[in-house]
């Protein structure tokens, strides 16, 4: 059946949900409830993590075909059928999901003190989703998935998040709603069209019409540029984040995020390769806009997890610029940038929540001095700041650079634009590491501000382990995708050529 | 073994003192969980904190007189950070003579690094000439300044984190002199990079110290971006970034072209310039030097290690290392050899007016630093490399030596308010001396070997670049010998202009101060005479082998031994006029100076203001982008794309929801119909596209 011999796939998306249900029947008064909810939950997600390192050690990085895949029927009559699997592309997305999902648990911990169960409950939906999103092969099951992470999402900025959350909130599900119809259109007509959801075989069997594919690319931009998001889409994501509790803002910078750019990968370019190859100049050109004109947004925030909201978009400006330059350094160069924003950017905004927590404010100006008093934490803050900066020897420099490099080859202009958030990345981080751990104490309430407790540093550890895994050695990362990642420009290319070669032929 | 040590010693001496020496300071206390009280027990040496802020009077250059005591993790930081340097040191010295002497040049090769696609870098250790002299000078020097700071730094409050940042430093340096590719070159580069803003951010409780190290990062990024995006351009071109491979291949890919904003250039050229804006940023050459000077906010032992001796040297050594890549691109040449001559020049002028003792100094080091790029750029690789040398020991000299002061002097940084205590500081003084001697290149001490080897070098070259760079060397030489000895005469002779109580205290620094400073000081003599044979010599070219490449068609370094006697000569008039000058000035006819600034007031401020270059970036770089920011944030954000996206879309929707209560009228008829209405237009749409 597969190299697990039983459907892993299937048990890491619905374990959560039956933790999620077990914690649901739990009974007794308040505490207990939430001491409960709290425990489950973390063991639910613990046990999740453990067995999808199964997929760490049991992937076969040789190969480009989709493994560990199970398929049972679904709905027969309209050929739609229940089907699992993970390739290069999403293995590592269903690992960082894994992972942060305890983590997130964990960091909630204290912090949230109301609706413990429901919170609980709605972080495993959440996991689900997730993780079945990833390993999702059947257009339906994606669809399914893809949507139903939006629901606990909205959730949990509507109900946990700060005063302005229901603005956040909407405009979270606006935005998205708007994308997620279109690409609901774009969907039905690939099946109407092909006759199948079977994702596998749309890749490898069907070549979409050249003007259909023009539509479809564009629907399906919208839902994933939203996602990603890409400039001018972004302005929800600010928002979301800073009226998201801290957990809801990791998963939204670590996984959410992701969404859009494993789209792009998943459906855009392997099914839709003349339409990638024809937008390309105008993904560009909203990449490089992203980079440029949301760093700059960043300099000017006063408000800490603003400004890292803004860095994300920034840094997701690269995902998207190397994922249409369809060469392996670009591509992976993306890939491997979602994965480090994943862990760095979900770190950072941990580090906003451990301040956040003790004096209730995400102004900057609130700060100053933290160094003093928090070595610990100022010491992590300096890795992950670093790490969001690009510095070598930390996650985030091979995906820039690798991002860099394709796009040199691409175009030297792309490139130099796109580089330039190296310089503005460091302006705006390194400016607010200045404003909130250098400097001296000026704040009576900060002399008596506490480091890192056990549990902190507990949540931490696993982030910066993998921030200094990834930056120095990241080939145990890129092996993972190399082979997909080859299969999908060989795909690619391959697509290009026939288009070609049929247009030449129309001609003669 | 000994090359892996050499370079991973350090490495491990910043992990123990960073960990082990911290904890035991009782810095990694975790919280205990829950407890929300003010804990102010559980960091003692907390109550410490504001002893060191010291308002307004931030020239204090060290703990002195904080009367801070000891604790246990300073004492284990400080031994096991030079015990580890100490045996790199000796490493790294057996290292370079196994390379450079007896010719074992290697590579060893750690473990993959990045792997995508055909971009394949691993981590690994070249040891070849070239290597093996920077990593002897690096660790020799830094296990100096260790062990200086293990005095200098005595009474500061986190020892353990300032010898850790130390050896950090000294493990990126490294690192980039030891890369066998660009892009661990570039780890290197960066790592340096971080710790230098780290060491420069050191006293973070000081402002200052915070603007400038963010500055120093920002200043080198931009060059960095000029480096990444050569390194891309270098893999594009030879499809790897390995440096044996890339030299191997340059002759093939010599004419490639590629065409820029409608300009035809040589690819090789693009790159070339690409990579020195990265050197220029590292270097602190003209225009992107601004953070050098800045650079002195941290303690006087970085400065010494950082900003003289070693991270500024690597875009020096960089063009070095690249020569093969330098020496098919001449206009790149040209331009490495006019921007380094500018810099000589500009620094030096900038040099003459400033105040602070560790200012001067860093005004020196850009210059110097000018020399040897315009000795690299006129294809005198070896005369670059030997003026870096003879630099690191009597550069890192004059800054201890200036810590030294500044330690007697009661944190005073001023020239102006120090003179008459040279009886005081009897080893200071005379070291500072040789170190003067050695800058101004007079005869037999190292910077005369070295100086005048990149000086005869630029006027064989033969080309138009190469003679204004030799006369702008000329003129910077003047300058350096007048500023060197408007130093010396300033700090420690005339009468005191320091307050009584600052006197009485002034007092010569403990042994583990003085020990390092003689060691210099010996560097400082010998260095030039002892290697300038084997460097630069009539052989030079059996002592560096295949790590540098010069082109059969350059011969500045053979024929700089053979220029007209004047060319020889006139840098030694130059350096004695200018110490000349100095005397006039600052000891014989003290009014002089006054007079001139007053009536020279113009040129005086320009130069006091370091040609507003500062003013300049802020006015059109850094103004501008946070108002951009701001603008595009409020504006762009906040009215355009939220105005007319979802808070217009959610504000119509009010108006027409609205309306649209008085449509809901409850039949269900009504609901069907929109229903129905709505699957038709749903139809249609299918089946425009599907005709698409």
């Amino acid at each position: 059946m597969n190299a697990a011999g039983f459907p892993l796939l299937s048990l890491l998306t619905f374990l959560p949900l039956a933790g999620a249900l077990f914690i649901a029947t739990v009974r007794g008064d308040e505490a207990t409830v939430a001491r409960n909810a709290r425990w489950g939950a973390l063991w639910t997600s613990m046990i999740v993590f453990v067995l999808s390192l199964w997929l760490w050690f049991g992937f076969d990085k040789s190969s480009a075909e989709f493994q560990f895949v199970e398929r049972a029927a679904w709905l027969p009559a309209f050929s739609i059928n229940y089907h699992m699997g993970v390739d290069g592309i999403s293995v590592l997305f269903v690992l960082l999901s894994t992972l942060l999902t305890p983590i997130c648990i964990l960091a909630s911990w204290e912090a949230i003190t109301a609706r413990v169960r429901e919170y609980m409950i709605a972080f495993l939906v959440l996991e689900t989703m997730m993780v079945g999103m990833f390993c999702a092969l059947d257009m339906v099951v994606f669809y399914i998935f893809f949507e139903g992470v939006l629901i606990p999402m909205f959730l949990i900025i509507g109900v946990w998040g700060g005063p302005r959350r229901v603005y956040a909130a909407f405009k979270f599900f606006l935005y998205t709603l708007l994308g997620s119809v279109l690409m609901l259109l774009a969907l039905l007509a690939i099946y109407f069209h092909a006759g199948t959801t079977d994702i596998p075989t749309l890749i490898s069997q069907h070549n979409l019409p050249r003007g259909m594919q023009t539509w479809l690319f564009l629907a399906f931009l919208a839902s994933f540029a939203v996602k990603v998001p890409m400039w001018p889409v972004h302005t929800w994501l600010p928002d979301a984040h800073v009226e998201a509790p801290t957990a809801g803002s990791v998963i939204l910078a670590g996984v959410l995020l992701k969404m859009g750019g494993y789209g792009f990968l998943r459906f855009s370019l392997p099914m839709l390769p003349e339409a990638s190859a024809y937008f390309a100049p105008l993904i560009f050109a909203l990449s490089i806009v992203a980079v440029i004109y949301t760093s700059l947004v960043a300099l000017a925030q006063e408000d800490m997890k603003k400004l890292i909201a803004y860095s994300s978009v920034a840094h997701m400006g690269m995902v998207t610029l190397g994922t249409f330059t369809f060469n392996t350094q670009g591509l992976e160069g993306a890939m491997f940038q979602m994965l480090s924003h994943g862990i760095v950017s979900g770190a950072l905004f941990l580090c906003v929540g451990v301040v956040y927590d003790r004096i209730h404010s995400r102004e900057i100006a609130r700060y100053g001095g933290l160094s003093a008093r928090m070595p610990i934490y100022a010491l992590v803050f300096m890795l992950f700041t670093m790490a969001s900066v690009g510095l070598p020897g930390t996650a985030g420099f091979v995906g820039e650079f690798l991002v860099i490099v394709g796009a040199y080859k691409v175009n030297i202009w792309v490139a130099l634009l796109a580089a330039s958030g190296m310089v503005l990345g460091a302006a705006y981080m390194l400016y607010l590491y200045r404003r909130v751990i250098f400097g001296g104490i000026t704040r009576a309430d900060l002399r008596s501000i506490l480091d890192l407790s056990p549990r902190e540093t507990a949540v931490f550890a696993p982030l910066v382990v993998l921030t200094l895994w990834m930056g120095i050695y990241p080939s145990s990362f890129t092996d993972f995708f190399d082979q997909s990642v080859q299969g999908l420009i060989a795909h690619h290319q391959a697509a290009l050529g026939r288009a070609t070669a049929f247009a030449a032929g129309a001609v003669q | 073994m000994l090359y892996i040590a050499a370079v991973f010693l350090p490495l491990l001496g910043c992990l123990l003192a960073g960990l082990i020496g911290q904890y035991l300071n009782g810095v990694w206390r975790l919280v205990p969980a829950g407890a929300a009280g003010h804990g102010h027990d559980a960091h003692g040496h907390d109550d410490h904190a504001h002893a060191h802020t010291h308002g307004d009077h931030g020239q204090d250059d060290h703990g002195h007189g904080h009367d801070h005591a000891p604790q246990p993790g300073d004492r284990f930081a400080q031994m096991i950070t030079v015990l580890c340097m100490a045996v790199a040191a000796l490493c790294g010295v057996l290292a370079f003579f196994d390379v450079a002497y007896a010719g074992h040049a290697r590579t060893v090769t750690l473990f993959t690094f990045i792997d995508s696609g055909s971009l394949e870098v691993s981590w690994a250790l070249r040891y070849d000439t070239l290597s093996a002299v920077m990593v002897g000078m690096v660790t020799v020097v830094s296990t100096l300044i260790h062990v200086y700071s293990v005095g200098y730094m005595a009474h500061d409050k986190t020892v353990p984190r300032f010898m850790a940042y130390l050896s950090l430093f000294t493990f990126a340096m490294l690192m980039l002199v030891t890369a066998d590719n660009l892009v661990q070159l570039f780890f290197g580069w960066e790592g340096v990079g971080l710790a230098s803003y780290l060491l420069i951010g050191y006293w973070y409780e000081r402002p200052s110290a915070g603007a400038a190290a963010i500055k120093a990062f920002l200043v080198n990024r931009v060059g960095d971006l000029g480096f990444a995006l050569g390194i891309a351009g270098v893999f594009l071109l030879f499809g790897s970034v390995e440096f044996s491979t890339i030299f191997a291949a340059v002759a093939e890919h010599r004419d490639a072209v590629v065409n820029i904003a409608g300009i035809e250039m040589r690819t090789l050229e693009l790159l070339c310039v690409l990579l020195f804006i990265g050197a220029m940023g590292k270097s602190a050459q003209l225009g992107l030097h601004t953070w050098l000077p800045d650079a002195m906010e941290g303690p006087t032992p970085v400065s010494a290690l950082i900003h003289a001796a070693t991270m500024v040297t690597a875009g020096v050594f960089m063009v070095a290392r690249l020569s093969p890549l330098f020496e098919y691109a001449p206009n790149a040449l040209a331009l490495v050899t006019l921007v380094g001559a500018a810099t000589a020049f500009f620094a030096a002028t900038v040099g003459c007016v400033q105040n602070d003792i560790k200012r001067v100094i860093a005004y020196s080091t850009c210059s110097q630093l000018g020399y040897m790029f315009f000795a690299a750029g006129v294809s005198a690789y070896p005369a670059a490399i030997f003026h870096l040398f003879t630099h690191a020991f009597f550069k890192a000299l004059l800054f201890l030596g200036a810590g030294s002061v500044i330690h007697a002097m009661s944190d005073e940084q001023d020239i102006r308010r120090m003179g008459g205590i040279w009886r005081k500081v009897p080893i200071t003084y005379t070291v500072m001396w040789i170190g003067s001697l050695a800058l101004a290149g007079i005869p037999l001490f190292a910077g005369y070997y070295s100086k005048d080897m990149v000086l005869e070098a630029a006027w064989a070259s033969h080309t138009a670049h190469g003679r204004i760079a030799y006369f702008l060397g000329i003129a910077a030489a003047f300058m350096t010998a007048f500023y060197s000895w408007r130093l010396l005469l300033l700090t420690f002779h005339g009468t005191p202009r320091a307050d009584k109580h600052v006197m009485d205290h002034v007092h010569e620094s403990p042994l583990v101060m003085t020990v390092p400073l003689m060691l210099l000081a010996a560097g400082a003599v010998f260095a030039g005479m002892a290697f300038y044979e084997s460097f630069v010599g009539h052989h030079f070219a059996e002592f560096w082998r295949e790590a540098i490449f010069i082109a059969p068609e350059h011969h500045a370094m053979h024929d700089a031994h053979d220029v007209a006697t004047w060319v020889k000569k006139l840098p030694l008039v130059c350096a004695l006029s200018g110490i000349a000058l100095a005397y006039v000035f600052y000891l014989l006819r003290p009014e002089l100076p006054g007079l001139i600034a007053a009536r020279f007031q113009g040129l005086y401020r320009f130069l006091l203001n370091k040609w507003y270059f500062d003013e300049l970036y802020d006015a059109i770089f850094v103004r501008p982008s946070m108002a951009l920011g701001r603008v595009l944030w409020k504006g762009g954000d906040g009215a355009v794309i939220d105005g007319l996206g979802p808070d217009g879309v959610a504000a119509a929707t009010r108006a027409v929801a609205a309306r649209a209560v008085r449509a809901q009228t409850g039949f269900v008829y009504h609901y069907a119909f929109v229903m129905l209405a709505g699957l038709v237009a749903l139809v249609t749409l299918w089946f425009m596209l599907r005709a698409g």
